[in-house]
Formats: structure tokens, C-alpha cells, sequence
């Protein structure tokens, strides 16, 4: 049986984590490397970067972490955040990431995925969904939720699939950071509209919202941050938890 | 010993590279190449392969001659090969991915898509299934009937003789996901990307 995914964000800024967690034998907490090896072998199942670089010229410093990181950790890498074109995909996916998620340049220009998922498969081409809801629908925001584009979110999604994207993962800015839940109706109605996997991601506070995510979101995996950051939860616990709650997940 | 990675532009093979290096450390020599002499010279080969059936058979096909060596390393020398994912499927006589492609044809068979039962089971079967190991195969040597292994795949290969079938997995039906005919071996899922359970097996498949 196929098991539900578990899946711990890094936000990553000039090759340096930010938040994070923070144990007392980490030598160094912002370290990526070191964080994403604590979480693989704590059993996370993917390891995701986000990265939140602001500068152009640091850009490159998210290169140097992947490949680093992917030295070290044998679970799938998924690497987010500011990729613009075909040739940054290529650029990750030869450091060593095993997929990379797309967000403004999908919808910017849909063609990217359609090229790259052709180029370099479905499986490595994850497209990043950042909705807000707007009436009794959900709109897309881009550039880190900074712009509306007034794009129907559900349609977007079917239109992803469809360009070949092998993943959604979707993220709610209603509920991003504020901890009391993913947005289930947004993920459920996602997730029935298309036959790829939905990530869902964006508002996690406890472990019961990771139960939520995948019941009643209908999410093949959930991602969090800040509740695996500082050692509030670890992935271990998390998966105990969402075991003991008959949802299947590798322990 | 030389374990030659073979890199013929089909796309993403870093974590292989990565995975058999970490696991080879000094002892075995990890090469990655599509130099056909030193494909031919090596002790053991390594066919990942992502993307399409199609657009793998035709990246092997771009290089001159690259079949025909992997052909004598395999069949004709009966040296251990593994193929990975769609290096695997590869093995068949033929794919449908994309368009009816003729396959490597070591291994009769087909691949085709997984059968989704309507949109009841999602594609790729992306994440962490168990195997269920059916026949003892030396790549599985001190592995844990059930362990998890990392999925990602929207086609199955679906072998003629079902001997050689070593795995499965239980997803919208059972589907093989690891087969040994003599010296040839191939996995469905991902060991570069199956953790530590993962890793043992990349060292079985060195340490034949």
C-alpha cells in the first residue's frame, strides 16, 4: 500500500536556513545540509528547500546546498523558490535535486512546464500553487503572494496537469503562517480535479492538521515547516501520531 | 572493480551517481560514462533512465553502438547489469509511452500505463510503497520482506515469463517492481532515493 508522505520545509536565504530547528547538538543551525540530514534520518520521506534568496546575486548559493545536501541525504530533494526558466530546472535537477517546484513561472508562462516535464519528465516537475480565496473561489497569487492574478486556482490546476506537472503542491495564503489548519475545502476540491498528487501545504499548528490534511483534504502528502522547526514536533513523533490515527505512513 | 553509471542523457542522474558513490567509498571505482570501451571493460553497469520509455530508447539510441555494447555485457558476457526505473523497463520487448517503442528485448515483455481504475488510484504512483519480495534475489540479501521503497512511476512492466519477477508492489494492482534473470537485475523503484534500506541494496548489487 501506498503511504502518505511526510514532508518538512526548509526556508533557505543566501545558502542559510531560516528558523529551522534547533536542537542543542546541532553545530550549526543554519546549516541546510545538516538540518535535512536530521530530518531524513528522522524519516521524513521527501526533504523540501524553499528558497526566499531576495538578491540576485546570491542566487547561486542554493546550488552550492543542494548539492552538498544531496551528498548526504537519499530521500528524495525537492527545491523550490525563484526558478525562472528551463535552464534553472536543469541547473538543480544536476546538483542533485530530485524535483523542483515551479510557482510564478507557471504562471507567468505555462509553457516552461509543458518543456520541461517533456525534457526532463513528469516525476521532477512540481508546480506550486499559491491560492487565496476570493467569494466562493480561489484566486492565484504569485511572487511569494505578493501578486493576484485573479486566476481561478481550481482551474489552474487542471490546466497544470495537463501541461504535465507530476505534482501539485498547494499552498494556502489565507492560512499560510498563521498554525489552525490547512485549508481543506481548497485542497479537496484540488485534489478531485486531478488524477497527479496534491501536496498539501500552508497553515499547519498541530498534528492534527496533518490528519486533516490527508482525510479530509484528500492530500497524497503534507508539508509543514515551523511545527518541525525549534523540535516543537519531529517527523518521527508526527508519524507515530498520524499512524495511531489508522492514515498509512512509513515508520 | 569498475562500476560503470551509464550516462547517455536521459535526463537526471545525480542521486545515482551520489548514492553509488557514498556506497562504493574507496573500494569500488564509480565511473560515469557512455565511452563504449569502458562500458566494456567494466565488472558491473549501472542503466538508470527517467522521463519516457521513448525518450530513453531513443538517448541509448543516439549513441553510437551504445546497444550493441550493452548487449554484449549483458547476454552475450552475462555480466551483472542493473537497471533502474525506467532502466529497467528498457528490458522489454516494448513500450507504450508516448508511442509504441521497441525495447532492449532482454526480458520479454511490455510496458504499459498503470491501469488507474478510472481516477481511483493517482499517477505517478509517486511516494513510499512496500515490496513484496517473491523470489530470493541477490540484490535483496538482508532485506526485510515489506521494507519501503521510493516510487515514482506512471508505467509498469509487465514481463512474459513471470519467473523472473523478484518484487512487487500493491498500488491499483500488483505491480512488478523488481526483477533478476540470471545476471540481470532491475528495480521499479528508486534505491538512490529509498534511504538507508535503499543504499544496502546498491551495496548488494556492488558486492556480487
Amino acid at each position: 500500500m501506498l503511504k502518505n508522505r511526510i514532508i518538512p520545509c526548509l526556508d533557505v536565504k543566501n545558502g542559510r536556513v531560516v528558523k529551522g530547528i534547533n536542537f542543542v547538538d546541532l553545530q550549526d543551525a543554519g546549516d541546510p545540509v545538516e538540518q535535512a540530514k536530521i530530518y531524513s534520518d528522522g524519516g521524513a520521506d521527501e526533504i523540501c528547500f524553499l528558497d526566499i534568496t531576495a538578491s540576485n546575486e546570491n542566487r547561486d548559493t542554493i546550488y552550492d546546498v543542494v548539492e552538498k545536501t544531496s551528498k548526504k541525504c537519499f530521500v528524495p530533494l525537492t527545491v523550490g523558490g525563484g526558478v525562472r526558466s528551463v535552464e534553472d530546472i536543469n541547473k538543480l535537477l544536476n546538483c542533485g535535486a530530485d524535483k523542483v517546484s515551479i510557482n510564478t513561472a507557471a504562471v507567468q508562462n505555462p509553457e516552461i512546464v509543458v518543456e520541461s516535464s517533456k525534457k526532463f519528465g513528469s516525476q521532477c516537475i512540481v508546480v506550486a500553487i499559491d491560492a487565496k480565496k476570493n467569494g466562493d473561489k480561489w484566486e492565484i497569487f504569485t511572487h511569494g503572494g505578493r501578486n493576484n492574478t485573479g486566476i481561478d486556482a481550481i482551474e489552474f490546476a487542471k490546466k497544470m496537469e495537463d501541461s504535465g506537472a507530476g505534482e501539485l503542491l498547494v499552498t494556502s495564503m489565507d492560512r499560510d503562517g498563521t498554525q489552525v489548519g490547512y485549508d481543506l475545502e481548497l485542497m479537496s476540491k484540488i485534489s478531485s480535479m486531478v488524477n497527479i498528487p496534491v501536496i498539501a501545504s500552508g497553515g499547519v499548528g498541530n498534528l492534527d492538521h496533518l490528519v486533516d490534511g490527508i482525510k479530509l483534504g484528500n492530500a497524497s502528502a503534507v508539508l509543514a515547516a515551523s511545527i518541525f522547526h525549534y523540535g516543537k514536533h519531529s517527523v518521527k513523533e508526527a508519524k507515530e501520531y498520524l499512524d495511531s490515527k489508522g492514515i498509512p505512513v512509513r515508520i | 572493480m569498475n562500476v560503470t553509471i551509464v550516462d547517455y542523457n536521459s535526463g537526471n542522474i545525480s542521486s545515482v551517481i551520489n548514492s553509488f558513490k557514498e556506497v562504493a567509498k574507496e573500494k569500488v571505482n564509480v565511473e560515469v560514462t557512455s565511452d563504449l570501451n569502458k562500458i566494456k571493460s567494466s565488472d558491473k553497469v549501472v542503466l538508470p533512465g527517467q522521463g519516457s520509455f521513448k525518450s530513453c530508447v531513443d538517448a541509448l539510441n543516439n549513441i553510437n553502438g551504445l546497444v550493441d555494447i550493452l548487449h554484449e555485457f549483458a547476454v552475450n558476457n552475462k555480466k551483472p547489469l542493473l537497471g533502474i526505473c525506467v532502466g529497467l523497463q528498457m528490458f522489454a520487448d516494448i513500450g507504450y509511452e508516448e508511442t509504441e517503442t521497441r525495447g532492449l528485448g532482454w526480458i520479454s515483455g511490455k510496458v504499459s500505463k498503470i491501469d488507474n481504475q478510472n481516477g481511483k488510484f493517482k499517477l505517478p504512483h509517486i511516494g513510499w510503497n512496500e515490496i513484496n519480495i517473491t523470489k530470493d534475489s541477490k540484490i535483496f540479501k538482508d532485506i526485510e520482506n515489506k521494507s519501503h521503497m521510493y516510487f515514482v512511476h506512471s508505467y509498469e512492466f509487465v514481463p512474459k515469463d513471470k519467473s523472473v519477477i523478484s518484487a512487487t508492489t500493491d498500488y491499483s494492482s500488483n505491480i512488478v517492481c523488481s526483477v533478476e534473470k540470471e545476471n540481470i537485475f532491475g528495480t521499479q523503484f528508486h534505491p538512490e532515493k529509498s534511504d538507508k534500506i535503499g543504499l544496502k541494496i546498491i551495496n548488494n548489487f556492488i558486492s556480487l
